[in-house]
């Protein structure tokens, strides 16, 4: 009998992939809601990783015509133990067991399709439709924008980009293959000769095997050593470099009025945006700058853990940002964005100093400029001052408030929405 | 028993062992027991593939839909929270007969899925006459290529949720896309493709002619008018596809498409019990013929015996694992007890079964195996002591009544009942609700008219026809009724026009004042 034994496990791991897409794509919507439900309701270390996700069922049900209860409905049963005929058994309550026939079948169980979605699917979902606002390409110089990088061989080129292994190896092929028919042929009469070396009788053998192997040497001399065609060069190729480069400033207020849950909402807040740079904008530089009294350029690491605190003037964070963007990040050449995270409590004198150093300085350089103020109560000084910022700069600043977990989300999307253009 | 007869050694599988029980197994198989199957092509896949092998419905490709992601979402799901194992095996009616195999088995779960897939259910699938009449085992493979390359073009062409729509409303009416008395034409992909062009336009054409007779409505007199369709329709595609006014040509297609893939697995739909009863059957007996020739251990017959009974648990209807009667459990059971009968019949046998009892076994099982299907297999062979066995009984459910009643249980009363009633339980056309075709309002609206007719006043559920109602006007796009009749009186009426659904009830009495 023929068969055969095909080993697949090597191939076609993802058939289902694309259904998967579909399935997704076609219940967006409730996998969003239930994505922001996820994103508020998980520790700021967490947010990495994938969700389970579920949807009600009758949701995504494919209906079919089928029987519903009701009527007169036979059955038979397994596992009889005490019934005897005619027996009456009640009704079991509820949707459960009893006599549905294949009603109960799809009805029985969990009333939600619980799924998983895998981490890149759920980043997917939380990042959607959003991006950095007033993203322009910045001019930057021409060498800049492309790289030279290498990419194979061509058959053409300059002498100073002549690659002498490639094209001798080339040479060396084709001298082999051309040449290979007449050594062939050699080899035989050289043996001949051999074979009736010193017999009178074939003198006029041997002469003619001289002069043929005369001719094949010719011809085997003939074959040039370098052939143009065995040329190869060093092929360069241009690779444009990305030309919009983002630099996004997070500027996170760790001073005493901060509680801990303050500042554990403004982290969770720049954990997101943090994930978001990281996964939409992979060529943006992040700048970490943490203040009380005085302002600090951190890294990430301490960004988010460290326990420092202090007093609060929140002017210090503006001109150290300032600074950095003066000696790092010139505007012409860099999309500059910030986003400030505080309770608004502010050392009284310094909040108007913050306005005019935002109005004057900074506004103008930066492409978007957000400002959340967390706390439970009302708009403390910094966010009253903030919206005497004139309205000139409605396209560039944006504010708002946070005063819970759940705000969270909604107000990072928010701030960072894609507006059509 | 020498160690040297031995098949293969260890509990690891590798490629040559497979092969040489391929070759022991068939030698058995053909040779001892007449098993004639088409050839085996094995393939051996990870857990991942076979949850993919899942989701597409066990084609082995398959054309790209939302509800084939949602299975593999929710198996792969069930399957890594340990809610399911995944099955040992997955096989193909298809020639050469294509069987899954998955590489986590030991080398005497693959003896077992060989023995179960390769020539239980492959012989099956060559002999049984539903399959013969109506699938095409060498074409099918062809076809469902052919089927996914056309809609993968149409999605190009007129958008992916304009086909997923298309798609959604034909998955509604797969069920009634059958033709349950006719013998379908074979299907063949090369054909296809050939015809395809040609049958769009001449399918435009057919239908242009039914509804180009409109206009003269007004000159012509009442009666000369024909009723349309002559006859009631059962098979609610087919009509759809050459009948349904405004579907565009590529849409007919795919409801051909919908409606071949659903005649193709009719046949497995009828004989759930039979197919997993005879591929059980033989899984045993050729198992313990191997031990029997000394070609297997007895640490693998241990296992397999094991495996085996994991196969035919039957949990008892009060049981929290119950969900219906195990088809395994049920098919072994029966096809175990033909050969009883046939091999060492009791007086009660010669009664009931007079037919058997006594006859060459091999001979009935495989008459049986080739002539019956799940309903009338049960009818014809279910044994008295099958049914003391399983301890089945019967209830009724009434609406009428204030409790369920206890119709018979497995004594002598009760023997013809269980099995007259356990037999209608797997009759597809009692168990799904009979909808035809009724008539087509040519003169008036357009409107569609589909008549259920109900049997013992079950009624259809309502939320999902309110549902598949949509999906029908979808396809013929002008409004729908739906009229469940119980005994030549309406009950209840469903009415679609432009995506709003009304439902009317009519009690007794009310059809008593109106009629």
């Amino acid at each position: 009998m023929a068969f055969l034994i095909i080993d697949r496990r090597q191939q076609g791991k993802q058939k289902s992939a694309v259904n998967r897409q579909r399935f997704l794509k076609r219940f967006r919507k409730h996998i969003k809601d239930a994505v922001a439900d996820a994103v508020s309701k998980r520790s700021i270390t967490d947010m990495d990783r994938g969700e389970e996700i579920s949807i009600p069922r009758k949701d995504i049900s494919e209906p079919v015509f089928r029987q519903g209860r009701g009527g007169r409905q036979h059955r038979v049963l397994p596992g009889n133990k005490e019934f005897v005929k005619g027996d009456r058994i009640k009704r079991p309550s509820g949707g459960g067991g009893g006599a549905g026939g294949q009603a109960s079948n799809s009805g029985e169980g969990m009333d939600e399709f619980v799924f998983e979605l895998n981490q890149q699917e759920f980043l997917d979902f939380v990042f959607e439709d959003l991006e950095l606002p007033n993203l322009v390409r910045k001019q930057l110089k021409d060498t800049d924008s492309y790289k030279l990088v290498k990419g194979g061989y061509t058959r053409d080129g300059i002498p100073a980009r002549l690659n002498v292994v490639q094209s001798l190896r080339g040479a060396q092929a084709r001298r082999i293959a051309l040449g290979g028919a007449i050594r062939r042929d050699m080899k035989i009469l050289a043996e001949e000769l051999e074979s009736i070396e010193g017999d009178s009788e074939f003198e006029d053998r041997r002469r003619e095997i001289t002069v043929e192997l005369d001719r094949l040497r010719r011809r085997l001399n003939h074959i040039p050593f370098l052939d143009d065609f065995d040329l190869r060069y060093n092929n360069i190729i241009r690779q444009p470099t990305p030309t919009t480069s983002a630099v996004m400033f997070c500027l996170m207020d760790v001073s005493g009025s901060m509680t801990q849950d303050i500042k554990d909402l403004a982290k969770r807040f720049f954990i997101l945006l943090h994930l978001f740079l990281k996964r939409h904008y992979e060529k943006t530089d992040v700048v970490f700058i943490r203040h009380h009294t005085k302002a600090d350029e951190v890294d990430e690491e301490e960004f988010f853990y460290s326990r420092e605190t202090g007093g609060t003037v929140v002017s210090s964070a503006l001109e150290l940002m300032q600074q950095v963007v003066r000696e790092r990040y010139p505007s012409d050449s860099w999309n500059i964005y910030a986003a400030q995270a505080s309770d608004g409590e502010n050392w009284h004198d310094d909040s108007p100093r913050c306005r005019d150093l935002l109005v004057n300085d900074l506004l103008p350089l930066v492409q978007y400029y957000a400002y959340v103020e967390i706390n439970s109560g009302n708009e403390q000084e910094l966010w009253h001052t903030y919206d005497e910022i004139p309205e000139k700069f409605a396209d560039c600043f944006a504010m708002r408030k946070v005063s819970e977990a759940s705000d969270i989300f909604p107000v990072f999307r928010d701030l960072f929405e894609r507006k059509s253009k | 028993m020498s160690k040297s007869a031995l098949i293969a050694e260890g509990s690891e599988w590798t490629f040559a062992a497979l092969e040489a029980y391929e070759a022991e197994i068939a030698r058995i198989a053909s040779g001892k027991y007449r098993l004639d199957t088409y050839p085996n092509q094995i393939e051996i896949i990870s857990a991942n593939q076979m949850m993919d092998a899942y989701s597409s419905v066990g084609m082995p490709v398959g054309y790209h839909h939302w509800s084939f992601g949602k299975q593999f979402l929710s198996t792969e799901q069930r399957y890594r929270k340990g809610h399911i194992g995944l099955a040992y095996e997955l096989v193909i009616n298809s020639n050469p007969c294509i069987a899954y195999l998955m590489e986590e088995n030991t080398l005497t779960l693959q003896a077992l899925v060989i023995a179960h897939a390769c020539f239980g259910h492959n012989s099956f699938f060559k002999g049984n006459y539903l399959f013969r009449t109506w699938t095409d085992a060498s074409a099918i493979v062809n076809y469902i290529l052919f089927a996914k390359g056309y809609i993968s073009e149409c999605e190009e062409r007129y958008g992916v949720d304009n086909v997923e729509a298309l798609l959604d409303s034909c998955h509604a009416l797969m069920n009634l896309g059958v033709d349950r008395f006719r013998r379908p034409r074979p299907i063949s992909a090369d054909e296809e493709k050939k015809r395809q062009h040609e049958r769009e336009d001449y399918l435009q054409q057919q239908v242009n002619d039914l509804w180009r007779t409109i206009p003269k409505r007004e000159t012509e007199p009442e009666e000369k008018w024909p009723r349309f369709p002559a006859e009631p329709q059962e098979n609610l595609l087919y009509f759809f596809e050459k009948n349904a006014p405004l579907l565009e040509p590529w849409e007919r297609e795919i409801v051909r498409i919908v409606r071949k893939i659903a005649q193709y697995f009719y046949p497995q739909r009828q004989t759930k019990i039979m197919n997993e009863g005879w591929a059980t059957f033989w899984h045993y007996t050729l198992m313990n013929d191997l031990y029997d020739e000394g070609l297997i251990t007895e640490g693998a017959i241990l296992e397999f015996l094991q495996s085996h009974s994991n196969v035919i648990y039957q949990p008892e209807f009060d049981s929290p694992y119950f969900s219906g009667i195990n088809p395994y459990t049920l098919g072994y059971a029966m096809f175990s007890d033909i050969r009883r009968i046939c091999e060492d019949p009791s007086e009660e046998d010669r009664q009931f079964l007079p037919e058997i009892a006594g006859s060459d076994w091999l001979d009935t099982v495989h008459h049986a195996m080739e002539n019956y299907k799940d309903e009338s297999f049960i009818l014809q062979f279910l044994s008295p002591r099958v049914i003391r066995k399983l301890k089945l009984f019967s209830i009724l459910d009434d609406d009428k009544e204030d409790a369920i009643r206890v119709t018979a249980i497995h004594d002598d009363d009760g023997y013809q009942r269980v099995r007259e009633e356990l037999a209608d339980q797997y009759n597809l056309s009692k168990q799904e609700p009979d909808i035809q075709v009724w008539e087509v309002a040519l003169r008036g609206d357009r409107s569609l008219t589909l008549r259920h007719t109900q049997h013992d006043r079950i009624p259809l559920d309502e939320d999902d026809a309110k549902e598949v109602i949509k999906h029908v006007h979808r396809l013929w796009q002008f409004d729908v009724h739906l009229e469940c009749m119980q005994d030549n009186e309406l009950t209840q009426s469903f009415v679609c026009d432009d995506e709003k659904v009304r439902v009317e009830k009519k009690d007794k009495k009310k059809t008593d004042k109106t009629g």
